[in-house]
């Protein structure tokens, strides 16, 4: 029916001097990067004993701190929580503010800006400016994980209102209805499916990012691990990094059991 | 017509019946609910936001201008955190591309290599690579060497996950004719499905690399190289002006990255 | 009813799409707006309800003059005037009764409208359209369940749920197979005599536009270049509407079917009109 199948060797380079040519520099490069870098190379070589140590004194993981290890996780959770459902409503303003079609343009600009930073910055750099602002705390951490929920889901948003159809809103405008009207009965529809899905990934994503803002001291799991680490409390660090896969690995499943929900 | 015309017709209508109405509110309430029980579980004090906007304001004051003869001060860490983020990827693709055979069905060997593929792409995925340059750091001691483990680490997952997949969709038609030549196991792997899957390989490996260069710049919070480790120094000294020239230059080689790695990926596909 | 005074429009692109129209409508008739595409009609169309703004020009909805209007008269003008669209515009994810009900929306507060909530002689008035338009019993469909012919009676209901003083239709059949929008068309001229409301129709089918309509307006390079009774597209109207081509078997064809209005069981238009 279909063809006999024959096969060659596709190459993502075609010249074979470039090919070989590329793969020469990427070994150069990674020769010299390494000598000019400043490593410590006996403490590095040490490292492989010390993982060994590490490891033997990581088992097994302590839950014997369990109470510590529960408030940080549901102090994670209910981060990961408040940070989504406040994302999910501000992102609302700032996707119709960015979306070119629907905003005025100075409007536009100001938030396509926003939406730029707050996507380029991680959230640990983010996280430390508000510990700076609002002190060490959960506090920090929901704000910083409300920054990013925002900017995700507006980006997201203001691409779907850019590519939304036109028509539709039209139709309902040239009945007259006024902008709070066509956003309920043109926009929405046509918007909630896709921003539904993409509040409850974010939620997923949430969770797992919340685990790592308290490193700056924003409160959550993620200031408990770093507090172990500091303290060699090896096998309780492995009660923590087992409670954490464990968690993300629910927020996975729960967030795709929703999206099932939701058709 | 003129005799329906007559008809009575109903004068309410209601989207949802009865039961889709209480669903739905249900739906309302609880998303409510879980939002006030989680805020108000924070202990959040609402007293700090009274002089929020003095605080952020007093900030912003703070950092202009920006101390440009930093600049000089920086661009080795900089650079470093390009290298970390570059290596850590090259890494990645050493280590990710065999495991993805492992956790791909159709090429692991068994259910309990399947099993074990899996299980490490999970695990990689589920620990942020801040948190993995924290386990390095004690592992290797602070430098690029934990920041180069740190990004490897995290980014297996990543990768291998979405190798995987591209694996499991390959066409069995030409590892079906590699197999009839009488090739061994591992030759089919390697002239049948490997130049099949070397593209999306590519080309999530430079997506990944755009990604990595966004996190190495923080894994000096934790000792693991690069522009963090000033960063943090410079805000934990309050020189507001030097982190504003950090902040502009992270800016520019996260976009400069992005564009980088879009422009490349454009030329793979 | 409806004056355009010397009403031009031109794009920012820099295409002058209407140059310079003037049409009075002063009657409930059903106009046909034929002429080639890119001639302008749609501009024309969508001027009237400033969903294009005129560049210059005058636009009177009896004495309303729609061109000088504010957001909020603009919207209260636009509540008087039904639209139907050539790709139906329906809000595909509601059900077609949300569809039909979104007629009334400029007359609802937002949380009734919110809430779907709408006066009961409004929901009244949607059963009977779409009893009407054939589709009873369709209410809680979703608009993207349906056919085109379907759907595109939704837009009819949803147009004459505003209760218009004009109906705007762009293109109601192109998107139609013939005969579903013959249907279509003979539909909006029945509804639009029966509640003597005037219809602008374009349409570029001159066929069905001497069929249906009680006046043809020929519309070229943004002109009207006939103004009259369907009964008089000639040849040489045509040719200067369309340019050179031959029109005898359009006329032969439309003559035919004009010749027997009540072929398709529809209320013959003449007895309307009178
Ligand atoms: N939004 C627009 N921007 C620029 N030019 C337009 C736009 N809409 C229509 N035009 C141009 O105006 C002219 C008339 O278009 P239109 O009113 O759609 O004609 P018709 O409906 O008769 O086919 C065409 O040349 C078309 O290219
Ligand atoms: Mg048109």
């Amino acid at each position: 029916m279909s063809e006999i199948p024959t096969w060659e060797p596709s190459r993502l380079i075609r010249r074979p001097i470039l090919r070989y040519g590329v793969f020469s520099l990427v070994v150069l490069y990674v020769a010299t990067t390494l000598f000019t870098m400043e490593i410590d190379w006996p403490r590095v070589l040490t490292g492989f004993s010390r993982a060994g140590d590490i490891l033997a004194r990581m088992f097994p993981p302590s839950f014997s701190r369990w109470e510590l290890l529960a408030k940080g996780v549901l102090e994670s959770v209910q981060m990961a929580l408040a940070a989504s459902f406040f994302g999910m409503l501000l992102a609302i303003p700032l996707g119709l503010c960015a979306a070119v079609n629907i905003a005025p343009k100075p409007v536009y600009l100001v938030a396509r800006a926003i939406l730029a930073l707050s996507r380029t910055f991680h959230e640990v750099i983010i996280a430390i400016f508000f510990v700076k602002i609002f002190g060490f705390g959960p506090l920090a951490g929901v704000l910083t994980l409300i920054v990013a929920s925002m900017s995700f889901i507006g980006k997201m948003l203001a691409e779907d209102v850019e590519n939304m159809n036109m028509g539709q809103v039209e139709a309902v405008r040239a009945t007259g209805a006024s902008f709070p009207r066509l956003l309920i009965y043109a926009i929405t529809p046509q918007m909630l499916p896709r921003y539904l899905g993409v509040s409850i990934y974010r939620l997923d994503a949430n969770i797992r990012h919340s685990t790592v803002v308290g490193i700056v001291g924003a409160g959550g799991i993620g200031q408990t691990l770093a507090a172990s680490f500091s303290r060699y409390d090896y096998d309780f660090s492995l009660a923590i990094l087992l409670t954490i896969i464990s968690l993300v690995f629910l927020g996975e499943f729960f967030s795709n059991w929703v999206r099932g929900q939701l058709r | 017509m003129s005799m329906r015309a007559e008809e009575d017709h109903p004068d309410v209508w209601r989207r949802y019946n009865p039961r889709q109405t209480l669903i739905n509110y249900a739906w309302y309430v609880g998303i409510v609910f879980v939002a006030v029980w989680s805020v108000s579980k924070l202990d959040i004090p609402w007293f700090y936001f009274l002089d929020a906007h003095v605080q952020a304001a007093d900030l912003f004051v703070r950092m202009y201008p920006p101390d440009w003869a930093h600049l000089g001060r920086i661009t080795d860490p900089l650079i470093e955190t390009i290298h970390i983020a570059t290596l850590g990827t090259a890494v990645t693709f050493v280590i990710a591309f065999p495991i993805a055979f492992l956790a791909a069905r159709n090429t692991s060997p068994n259910v309990a290599t399947w099993f074990v593929g899996r299980f490490i792409l999970v695990t990689s995925r589920s620990v942020n690579t801040v948190v993995w340059g924290l386990i390095f750091v004690a592992m290797f001691g602070p430098g690029p060497v934990a920041g180069i483990w740190a990004v490897a680490a995290r980014s297996i997952g990543f990768v291998g996950k979405l190798i995987a997949e591209s694996i499991e969709e390959i066409d069995e038609g030409t590892v079906a004719a590699i197999e009839a030549t009488g090739a061994s196991r591992l030759q089919v792997l390697l002239v049948g499905v490997v130049p099949q899957v070397l593209p999306v390989v590519f080309g999530t490996i430079v997506y990944r690399w755009d990604i990595n260069i966004r996190e190495s710049t923080v894994l000096g919070f934790v000792g693991a190289g690069g522009i963090g480790i000033q960063l943090y120094a410079s805000i934990n000294q309050f020189a507001w002006q030097q982190v504003s020239v950090m902040l502009i230059a992270v800016l520019g080689v996260v976009l400069v990255s992005e564009f980088v790695s879009a422009v490349v990926r454009k030329h793979i596909t | 009813m409806l004056t355009i005074t010397d009403l031009v429009k031109v794009y920012p692109t820099g295409t002058k799409a209407l140059n310079g129209v003037n049409l009075t409508i002063s009657e409930p008739q059903v106009v046909a707006v034929i002429g080639s595409s890119g001639a302008g009609k749609s501009t024309l169309i969508r001027c009237v309800n400033r969903l294009v703004e005129p560049t210059s020009g005058k636009i009177m909805l009896d004495d309303m003059d729609i061109t000088a209007l504010n957001r909020r008269g603009l919207r209260a003008a636009r509540r008087r005037m039904g639209m139907i669209f050539q790709e139906y515009n329906l809000v595909e994810r509601l059900t077609v009764m949300e569809n039909v009900l979104s007629g009334r929306l400029g007359y609802v507060g937002f949380w009734q409208a919110y809430r779907r909530r709408y006066p009961p002689e409004d929901v009244r008035a949607a059963f009977e359209i779409l009893d009407r338009v054939e589709l009873s019993g369709y209410q809680n469909t979703r608009a993207d369940a349906l056919s085109g012919g379907q759907r595109q009676r939704v837009g009819i209901a949803r147009a004459l749920m505003q209760k218009p003083d004009l109906l705007l239709v762009d293109e109601p059949t192109a998107s139609l197979d013939p005969r579903t929008g013959r249907q279509i068309m003979r539909l909006i001229c029945e509804l639009a005599h029966e509640r003597g409301t005037p219809a602008l129709v374009n349409i570029h089918d001159v066929q069905l536009a001497r069929t249906f309509s009680d006046r043809v307006i020929g519309l070229s390079d943004g002109k009207i270049a006939f103004d009259g009774p369907p009964g008089e597209l000639s040849e040489k109207v045509l040719t200067m509407i369309y340019g050179e081509e031959d029109w005898s078997t359009t006329i032969r064809d439309a003559e035919d079917k004009s010749g027997k209005p009540k072929d398709d069981n529809g209320i013959s238009h003449e007895a309307a009109i009178g």
